[in-house]
């Protein structure tokens, strides 16, 4: 089947097999090998892309059925010039280890700040409860996205006593 | 004020002086080491040394840098085995028994090469014309690649289809036929010695004993347990468990069929080990064979050994002339890779009616499935197991494991357990619980009483080991004041008055990691020695080439530090390269948290020996003798004149230059050195978990966990913490949700992420951590390891917790995994058998 997805904004048109996942397609026929594949049954969330601005597991998605619409991936958070701060939080507070879950869990993270620029600790565990990490415990990960959100709602200021090379693990962050 | 540690705050316990030397490193640094005293999280809290402070003159590279790696991981351009792709590249797919035990009649595959999509397929028969049906295992047994002549265990690989692409090769799958004479399985380990148990393996002389062992002296400990007032014994399992890194196993072969040269792209922890068995799996020489390990999802473990997908995609390759990858499912991942634990243990401890521990005994049953594929140093069939006296004082201890054969999947130590240290600190923790409880006395007393003192380091246990250094009863004491302990025991007893379980758990870790000294650790005769080599350009920038493999712990930021804080210079001008053997010096891999104390190590020497390169050099530069340098704040300043000084770029510079020097000095700064441990590193802690139990349904919450660790120094202090969290979540996944399980029939029930259950955000708590530090007195810059500590320490202060919390229903014991169906068993006299 001849499918076209927007995918971070540019239009992909490929011909596919209607079986193929979205997982798939992304990585082997878009080369877009940023989102992962970890489980098969929607557990692991490694392949969390957004389909029409929704977290989704691409591993149980038909790339079919994203003819049409709109696909957002990990390598869509970054302008050249411009990490999106979820991505810098990620790095300021340890937020990755292996970095396999990661692109996954950013994408999550981005949906919900966007959707919750405020959010309290149980609801950033909440948000990414339906994926799995094997190095970070999620520690870091809630304090990742706790570190965004401040960020996001007044600038670098709005983070108290966290400068590059300091205060990496969040500690200046109240526990929600 | 730091509570819980009189006279050891980080102000008040100053600088302790540089451990020993064991290698030659002239003018080490004379100020203090980074990190050192007491912290925890809600005390008053400082590193006691460096953060990243970069500015001129002073050697600070320690502290909580982020991580250079981070960079492309957040942009989702990290190079994982399966993002490689190359030109012409087949896919892989492995055909897989359904049954546990089943002779092998017939495999016909016809249909399957007539696939138009299907390149070849190799089955056990092809394999074994080209002598490549079996390989070796790390454990001196072998494994089969594609089974000839019986399946063993449920996933066990028959076949190995290439097509052109991955989901042809899956659909040829379906049309191989094999004809199966079904066998009766041997599932349970304790039925495996008894008459009448099905045979796993005809092809070795032992039945379905694999090996028998024993440490200690029995006689004495007999004698101890004779004479003591109590005794207090239990039959206890650590269940089967599988580490699941998030990113399954895979390999992409390409053979050269000019060059007969080989390369391997594979999700392992250990190339350089792999490349040496490669020679004899190929027959190829080792020179004709790179292995390059990309970035890795996880590992923990489970990819330290070679699997027999890797050796189908290696065969493949040279079959068809063209690149060929494998990439495993998550549900071949579960039921085939290595798994971990699967030790059946009855202990005893003896002890004086008022508490003192007098000796340890322990007889354990090890189920390793059907190949002996333990990756572990080889003079130890129980792994480090015999370490299982633990964190305390004891006048003898004996134990003896017997290793089986079953019908289920081959491996044993790849979960993060230090080879064993898991199953033993379980023990031991257990039953120190069970005593306290005996005798009426609080645990963390009991603890107290029985640990080590510090004056007694270094201190030789019964078995043997000789632990490097310690201050046990600092971090217990840290732990307690962290937790508001006797608060806590006071809210249980209010919570018991209102019917409500809530418990309190502890345990007390002592680790050995770093294997290890070559003289007595190797694996398949390989040296448990690591290498590396550093190259400082002329511009002072320098490259270090490392045979350890990051899984995720930080490598390139860890090792960039450990050499920049040697040489004076910022972590960003240092590269680290690794994972590639044509690029990196030999050694033995990342596992049993053996990179910084054996690998890191090796970088350190390598940079003192640059730094004494760099003094002759210095030497001609200064228009002094080399004598009279000394190395201070990152430059070699003459000694009384320390403004005539020289950092490392200058003199590197120097190095490449026109300048003339003496004869002998070559000339250039790099360097080489190869590591042998002098001995393993003991990291120590102190762990509190407090949970709440629903008497109803059986449900665990763990409410707190508390962790006190003692690495000695940090280099980053930030990768240890993230260490931490990570096997905490995993202690706590083990104890209460994570086992492989089998039917009777040997059908693997944890087959997929939907029946084997993960820790998520909500499960794990948020770990309260806090920090002692007894540096190693035999490491270059007394660092010791921190990957698998909280994995060894957590399971035991879940379980503990748990019991305590069941204590008014008469619990004293609860098999893991703690699952609510098994705690209400527990709750309703009926432990699972």
């Amino acid at each position: 089947m001849k499918i076209t997805v927007t995918v971070n904004a540019a239009d992909y048109t490929r011909d596919v097999e209607p079986r193929l996942l979205l997982i798939h397609f992304l990585r082997d026929d878009l080369g877009l090998t940023g989102s992962h594949w970890g489980c098969d049954t929607s557990n692991c969330g490694a392949c969390v892309v957004w389909l029409n601005e929704t977290p989704v597991k691409s591993c149980t998605v038909l790339a079919v059925m994203a003819d049409g619409q709109r696909v957002n991936t990990v390598e869509g958070l970054a302008t050249p010039a411009r990490l999106d701060p979820v991505q810098e939080a990620f790095a300021a507070c340890h937020g990755l280890q292996c970095g396999f879950c990661t692109p996954g869990m950013m994408m999550t993270a981005r949906w919900l700040l966007d959707n919750n620029p405020d959010p309290t600790e149980a609801e950033v565990r909440e948000a990414i409860s339906g994926q799995v990490c094997r190095c970070t415990g999620y520690e870091n990960i809630v304090k990742s996205v706790l570190w965004a959100a401040r960020r996001e709602s007044g600038g670098a200021g709005a983070v108290p006593g966290l400068r590059p090379g300091e205060g990496l693990t969040g500690e200046g962050l109240p526990r929600a | 004020m730091l509570r819980g540690s009189p006279g050891a705050s980080p102000a008040s316990s100053g600088p302790e002086p540089l451990p020993p030397e064991t290698h030659p490193a002239p003018q080490a640094p004379s100020r203090a080491l980074p990190g050192e005293g007491v912290t925890g999280e809600g005390l008053p809290r400082d590193l006691g040394g460096p953060r990243g402070d970069h500015s001129p003159g002073k050697v600070t590279a320690y502290g909580s840098l982020p991580r250079k790696e981070d960079a492309r991981f957040i942009r989702g351009r990290g190079t994982f085995l399966d993002d490689i792709a190359l030109p012409g590249m087949l896919h892989g797919a492995v055909l897989r028994s359904p049954l546990a035990h089943a002779r092998i009649l017939a495999v016909d595959a016809s249909a399957a090469r007539a696939h138009p999509k299907v390149v070849t397929v190799l089955t056990g028969e092809d394999l074994d014309r080209r002598g490549m049906a079996w390989l070796p295992t790390l454990f001196g047994d072998v494994q089969a690649v594609l089974a000839t002549d019986k399946v063993r265990f449920q996933g066990q690989e028959i076949a190995f289809v290439v097509a052109t692409d991955r989901y042809a090769a899956r659909d040829a799958l379906e049309l191989i036929t094999v004809d199966y004479e079904p066998l009766p399985p041997l599932i349970d380990a304790r039925t495996a010695l008894g008459p009448g148990a099905p045979l796993v393996r005809e092809d070795l002389p032992g039945g379905n004993r694999v090996f028998d062992w024993n440490a200690g002296d029995k006689a004495a400990t007999d004698a101890v347990f004779a004479a003591a007032d109590v005794v207090v014994g239990c039959d206890m399992v650590y269940p089967r468990s599988h580490p699941a890194p998030l990113e399954t196993c895979g390999a992409i072969a390409e053979y050269d069929q000019v060059g007969g040269r080989l390369t391997i792209w594979s999700t392992t922890q250990a190339p350089h080990a792999h490349r040496t068995l490669y020679t004899a799996l190929t027959g190829l020489p080792e020179h004709k064979i790179r292995i390059v390990s990309p970035d890795l999802g996880g590992g923990f473990g489970a990819k330290v050994p070679i699997y027999p997908g890797y050796l189908c995609a290696i065969a493949a390759a040279m079959e068809t002339g063209r690149p060929v990858k494998w990439v495993e499912d998550r549900s071949e991942n579960l039921m085939s890779t290595a798994f971990a634990r699967d030790y059946h243990m009855h202990g005893e401890i003896a002890a004086t009616a008022d508490g003192e521990i007098l000796g340890l005994r322990a007889r354990v049953l090890a189920d390793h499935g059907a190949f002996n594929a333990a990756a572990q140093p080889s003079k130890y069939p129980a792994g480090f197991f015999h370490i299982f006296t633990g964190s305390y004082q004891t006048k003898a201890a004996y134990c003896e494991v017997t290793g089986v054969f079953t019908n289920k999947a081959p491996g044993g130590v790849a979960y993060s357990c230090s080879f064993r240290i898991t199953e033993a600190v379980y023990l031991v923790e257990r039953l120190t619980d069970m005593l306290a409880r005996k005798l009426g006395l609080d645990p963390a007393a009991l603890r107290m009483r029985n640990l080590l003192r510090p004056e007694q380091f270094p201190y030789t246990c019964p078995t043997g080991w000789q632990y490097d250094s310690g201050d046990y009863p600092r971090a217990l004491r840290l732990a307690l004041d962290m937790a508001g302990y006797d608060e806590l025991r006071r809210e249980q007893a209010d919570r018991r008055a209102r019917g409500e379980y809530m418990g309190i758990g502890l345990s007390f870790f002592t680790e050995a990691v770093g294997a290890g000294p070559r003289s007595h650790m190797d694996i398949m005769g390989l040296g448990m020695a690591d290498g590396a080599d550093l190259r400082v350009h002329p511009t002072g920038k320098a490259v270090l080439a490392i045979s350890v493999q990051s899984q995720g712990q930080g490598h390139e930021t860890t090792f960039a530090q450990l050499v920049a804080e040697e040489l004076g210079l910022s972590a960003d001008d240092v590269d680290v390269v690794h994972g590639d053997t044509d690029r990196t010096p030999f050694g033995l891999g990342t596992y049993g948290s053996r990179s910084t104390p054996v690998s890191g190590a090796a970088a350190v020497v390598a940079a003192r020996k640059v730094r004494e390169r760099a003094r002759l050099v210095a030497a001609v530069m200064l228009e002094a003798d080399a004598a009279d340098l000394e190395w201070l704040d990152g430059k070699w300043r003459v000694k009384g004149d320390p403004d005539q000084a020289l950092g490392i770029a200058e003199i590197a510079r120097a190095a490449h230059s026109t300048l003339e020097l003496p004869p002998g000095i070559e000339g250039h700064l790099d360097a080489s050195a190869v590591y042998n441990p002098p001995n393993l590193t003991f990291p120590f802690g102190a762990y509190i978990c407090v949970t709440d139990v629903d008497p109803g349904t059986g449900e665990v919450k763990v409410r707190r966990f508390i962790a006190v660790d003692d690495c000695g120094v940090r280099i980053n202090p930030m990768i240890v913490e993230g260490q931490v969290h990570r096997g905490l979540a995993d202690g706590i996944g083990i104890a209460l949700m994570q086992a492989i399980s089998f039917d009777e029939d040997g059908n693997c029930l944890s087959g997929s992420f939907m029946d084997y259950l993960l820790p998520t955000a909500l499960e794990c708590p948020s770990p309260e951590l806090g920090m002692t530090v007894t540096p190693s007195p035999h490491h270059p810059v007394g660092a010791k390891g921190i990957g698998e500590s909280a994995t060894v320490g957590a399971p035991p202060a879940v379980v503990n917790s748990v019991v305590d919390a069941l204590a008014p229903f008469g619990v004293t014991h609860a098999d893991m995994p703690l699952t609510p169906a098994n705690v209400w068993l527990a709750i309703q006299g009926r432990p699972r058998a």
